[in-house]
């Protein structure tokens, strides 16, 4: 999974690496957050590749308040022999419909709205519905996510929550 | 304190699967004496097993062998290999329920006399007299220690609840109120109160929602009368040239095949694999399957009509605290035409936590218009709608010859579509759900498409005359007298209230008519 990177300073990181859109920057075997908060090795896929495949995760669910971190973690799987040339394929697939729409790259549109514009001429793909579905459970699924959205998990091991506001609200 | 019995034992009344209708089948005959062998394909989980986090204990407990899907409704499009969401496991679906426990209306026994003539519908009147059911009613809710009946107080409202109850009351619904529940209010019946914890639908880790898995099942094991097999899936019931049934095979955990002999066999593997088991026990003699020489096995499918709605405010809910069905409305539930549809709906309060409502919301939804719903998680309320479908012919389970299970079985079909009344009645219910939310300041609405079916119903469906049916009103097969349906897979027809209940009300009283149709040698 992810980690955080506490080897290099935000100007080494930037110094061995290349932009990769706004958000990341990819060098060898690694992408990583252009704010040197995190860091994936990559062995499969290639670097540029991952970076792009994270960028469409957030652009299928967007949450603002949600960091690149956990977004990479949700596709991090991918990065594995078997799904590699799918993956490759896909994003391979995506730059070409960018291109198609007169950007450099997928990563290189800068407006959401356009990358938006270019996963809706793919959303009925293999590809686009496969990473989808994966980031239902990808995302959602990460513990460390909820508390982002308010959700508390288990409650069991506190003792539930009668005595702990099952009936606080206060405005109704 | 199991009893085992022979495999070669034929005095036994095998029962296969223990939910709501096999596990209490299996308790209320081993209480009367009766030697019951009860077949459970999962395995056996109880309060300190089950997890609460909603896709671990879904890998858990949830049936996920192979099916298939077709049919108009949505859910074979979001869901194409899981048409219902119910369990594999001792208890059955009992572990997953949300507790609610609602006496069918009057008028829901008589379907076709009170709906008349529906285009397209196969309605049937059950051969049932509400008035046979009142005192089996009343033992199933003391059974299950159901609130709001008996001496049994209320639960306590949530904050889900006590927005939903707001917007009714705005609203001018009257019947509104934590409902009745097989949840504790207090502990009874050697279960705790509820401790408001969520996660009903994960197994209740308190015990305080009833199940079979840890009040039927091993009280009936207790008596020495009922021996329990978990994970012994049922493959096909034998028969003898006579047309009786002799017994049933069945697969145990390791896929080693036995044949347990029987006097007579009960089937209660719910509304999708009890038809299947039929249909897959076809032979020379009943080509079309056990029990089909009316051609309805399998038919008849019935869901409820369902769907939810689930609303935004401009403050915090926290909608997955406490209980997960923490309330209902009821003044829609009545039969009114005027409404532009036959039959009636609840509204019932509902919570998912986020990692199911990601994927439930808006099943295939994406970008802002999905992710904003999500990011005012925490100020989300949620209802669920649940009515009477129409039962047709044509909705139904079949065997799909493509594709086996992994004992080379073909696997169950299910095709669904809804009926022009189920549509109208959906559309209402949105309508009445989303006023509800709206009339306390909603701020965004979301009327969200029915999950995959958990009432699954009607596939083996009870009939005053052979023709029209596969049992007749104690559950026992026209064709096949030693052969009994003990699950919702008889019910007639499915009124608009949550069926645990009555299926555990016809399992007490089959009990009683089989244990006095063995004493007089009948069967």
């Amino acid at each position: 999974m992810t980690s955080r990177n506490t080897k290099l300073t935000r100007r080494q990181l930037l110094s061995r690496s290349a932009a990769a859109g706004a958000a990341f920057v990819v060098g060898a075997g690694y992408v990583a957050g252009s704010s040197a908060a995190w860091a994936m090795n990559v062995e499969h896929v290639q670097p540029t590749t991952m970076a792009t495949l994270i960028q469409m995760a957030r652009d299928i669910y967007p949450h603002d308040h949600v960091a690149d971190e956990f977004y990479a973690a949700a596709v991090k799987g991918y990065d594995s022999a078997d799904a590699a040339p799918m993956i490759e394929a896909g994003i391979a697939a995506l730059d070409a419909a960018a291109r198609g729409k007169g950007y450099a790259s997928y990563i290189e549109a800068g407006w959401e709205r356009d990358r938006v514009d270019i996963l809706r001429g793919l959303e009925n793909s293999t590809f686009f519905q496969t990473i989808r579905g994966g980031l239902v459970t990808g995302l959602y699924n990460q513990k460390a996510v909820w508390p982002l959205f308010g959700y508390e998990g288990e409650s069991f091991s506190k003792g539930g929550y009668i005595d702990r506001g099952f009936d606080d609200i206060n405005w109704i | 304190m199991a009893a085992p019995f022979e495999l070669s034992d034929d005095s036994v009344v095998v029962i296969i699967g223990t939910g709501a209708g096999g596990g209490v089948l299996a308790n209320e005959l081993a209480q009367k004496g009766v030697s019951v062998v009860s077949l459970e394909a999962g395995g056996r989980y109880l309060p300190e097993d089950y997890i609460n986090d909603e896709w671990e204990s879904f890998g858990q407990l949830a049936w996920l062998d192979a099916r298939t899907t077709s049919g108009d409704w949505r859910v074979a499009n979001d869901f194409s290999g899981l048409p219902a969401w119910i369990v594999k496991a001792v208890g059955g679906t009992t572990t997953h329920w949300a507790g609610a426990s609602l006496r069918f209306q009057d008028h829901e026994w008589k379907a076709a006399t009170t709906y008349g003539p529906v285009q397209g519908a196969n309605l049937l009147d059950w051969p049932i007299d509400p008035r046979e059911m009142d005192d089996y009613y009343t033992k199933a809710e003391n059974k299950l220690g159901v609130t709001r009946t008996g001496d049994r107080a209320g639960l306590p409202g949530n904050n889900n609840y006590k927005v939903f109850e707001a917007g009714a009351k705005a609203l001018g619904y009257e019947e509104v109120s934590t409902g009745r529940m097989a949840i504790n209010s207090a502990s009874n019946d050697d279960r705790a109160a509820c401790q408001q914890t969520g996660f009903c639908f994960q197994g209740c880790k308190w015990g305080a929602k009833w199940s079979a898995a840890y009040t039927d099942i091993p009280r009936g094991e207790a008596t020495g009368n009922l021996e329990v097999r978990e994970r012994a899936h049922v493959l096909k019931i034998e028969h003898d040239d006579s047309g009786k049934v002799t017994g049933v095979l069945y697969a145990d955990a390791d896929g080693n095949q036995h044949l347990q002999k029987a006097r007579i066999v009960c089937v209660a593997g719910n509304s999708i694999e009890s038809p299947r088991l039929l249909l897959n026990s076809a032979s020379n003699m009943f080509p079309e399957g056990l029990a089909n020489s009316s051609g309805q096995v399998g038919r008849n499918y019935m869901r409820h009509m369902t769907g939810s709605v689930y609303a935004v405010f401009d403050k915090p809910v926290k909608m997955w605290r406490g209980t997960t069905m923490a309330g209902i409305i009821q003044d829609e539930a009545r039969h009114d035409p005027s409404r532009g549809f036959v039959g009636g709906y609840e509204l019932e309060t509902l919570a998912l936590g986020l990692p199911f409502m990601a994927a439930f919301l808006d099943p295939g939804g994406w970008g802002r218009e999905f992710t904003t719903a999500l990011d005012s998680y925490e100020n989300m309320a949620g209802m669920w709608i649940v009515g009477e479908d129409m039962p047709q012919e044509t909705n139904r389970i079949t065997l799909n010859h493509d594709v086996k299970d992994q004992y080379g079985l073909p696997a169950p079909n299910v095709h669904f579509d809804d009926h022009p009344n189920d549509v109208a009645m959906r559309n209402h219910a949105y309508k009445q759900g989303m006023a509800v939310y709206e009339a306390v300041g909603a701020t965004r609405v979301f009327p969200t498409p029915p999950y995959p079916s958990t009432h699954n119903l009607g596939t083996n469906r009870m009939s005053e005359n052979s023709r029209d049916g596969v049992v007749n009103k104690h559950g026992q097969t026209h064709d096949i007298a030693n052969l009994f349906i003990s699950d919702g897979s008889q019910f007639t027809t499915g009124a608009a209230e949550n069926p645990t209940l009555t299926i555990v009300a016809l399992a007490i009283r089959q009990a009683d008519f089989i244990a006095a149709e063995m004493g007089k040698n009948n069967i």
